[in-house]
């Protein structure tokens, strides 16, 4: 099961990329667990406080369920306006 | 006439208001808010990213809510991106409806679910190097008097 994985802002700039593919664990089926599994070769998604995630472009909470296919978005709390 | 506009362009209040009502006999209010890059300190400049695609859906979901709770005419939002100055344009949000109520609730509504909820992030620029802006709590607060 393969979803693409974008991030922004002070995230983007902390792990040096802003996207990628990853194939997501069996046991990950949340936004919170693909965090965690995520987290050990990005330790900064562990840490960063208020992160925030979207998934397919809504903002969601970390137990939001992820598919196949899946665009899950992480970053900052926003700035804008 | 678009509704929701994400844009490195500048943009002009006044034309942007007038479109609110023009051809509209109907509209007995319009109710705006400019926003601009303050100058604060040493910041030089700021450069707004943004989530591209997402940014144009939260934004017209923050519209389609105020449309749920006010009775609206023609709603413009307008956000830039990019490298910005003191002084320089960043947001706009219009909203046109029959009666000032309605417009004045739905223009601060717009400004305040924007604040929180649409995928924008600013980086300053200072003589000490560049910097992330960090979410203010009273932007939160803001956004939640408005309720569920």
């Amino acid at each position: 099961m393969t979803v693409n994985i974008l991030y922004f802002a002070g995230l983007r700039e902390a792990l040096g990329t802003g996207a990628e593919s990853v194939e997501l664990p069996p046991d990950a089926a949340t936004v919170g667990a693909l965090r965690a599994a995520l987290g050990q070769r990005h330790p900064e998604l562990l840490t960063a406080k208020n992160l925030r995630a979207a998934v397919n472009q809504q903002m969601v909470g970390m137990d939001a369920p992820v598919a196949d296919g899946d665009e899950v978005a992480f970053f900052p709390p926003v700035t804008g306006g | 006439m678009m509704e929701v506009s994400v844009q490195t362009a500048d943009f002009e209040a006044g034309v942007e208001i007038a479109a609110l009502s023009a051809g509209d006999d109907g509209a007995g209010a319009v109710a705006s808010f400019v926003g601009l890059v303050r100058a604060d300190g040493a910041v030089r400049a700021m450069t707004l990213e943004h989530y591209p695609g997402m940014t144009e859906q939260a934004l017209a979901a923050i519209v389609a809510e105020a449309r749920q709770r006010w009775q609206l005419r023609r709603v413009r939002v307008i956000h830039r991106v990019g490298r910005l100055l003191p002084g320089d344009r960043i947001v706009f949000v219009g909203v046109a409806a029959s009666h000032r109520g309605d417009a004045f609730a739905a223009c601060e509504f717009i400004m305040d679910y924007l604040k929180t909820q649409a995928p924008f992030w600013k980086k300053e620029e200072t003589p000490e190097g560049a910097r992330w802006v960090d979410a203010r709590e009273s932007d939160d607060i803001a956004a939640r008097r408005w309720g569920d």
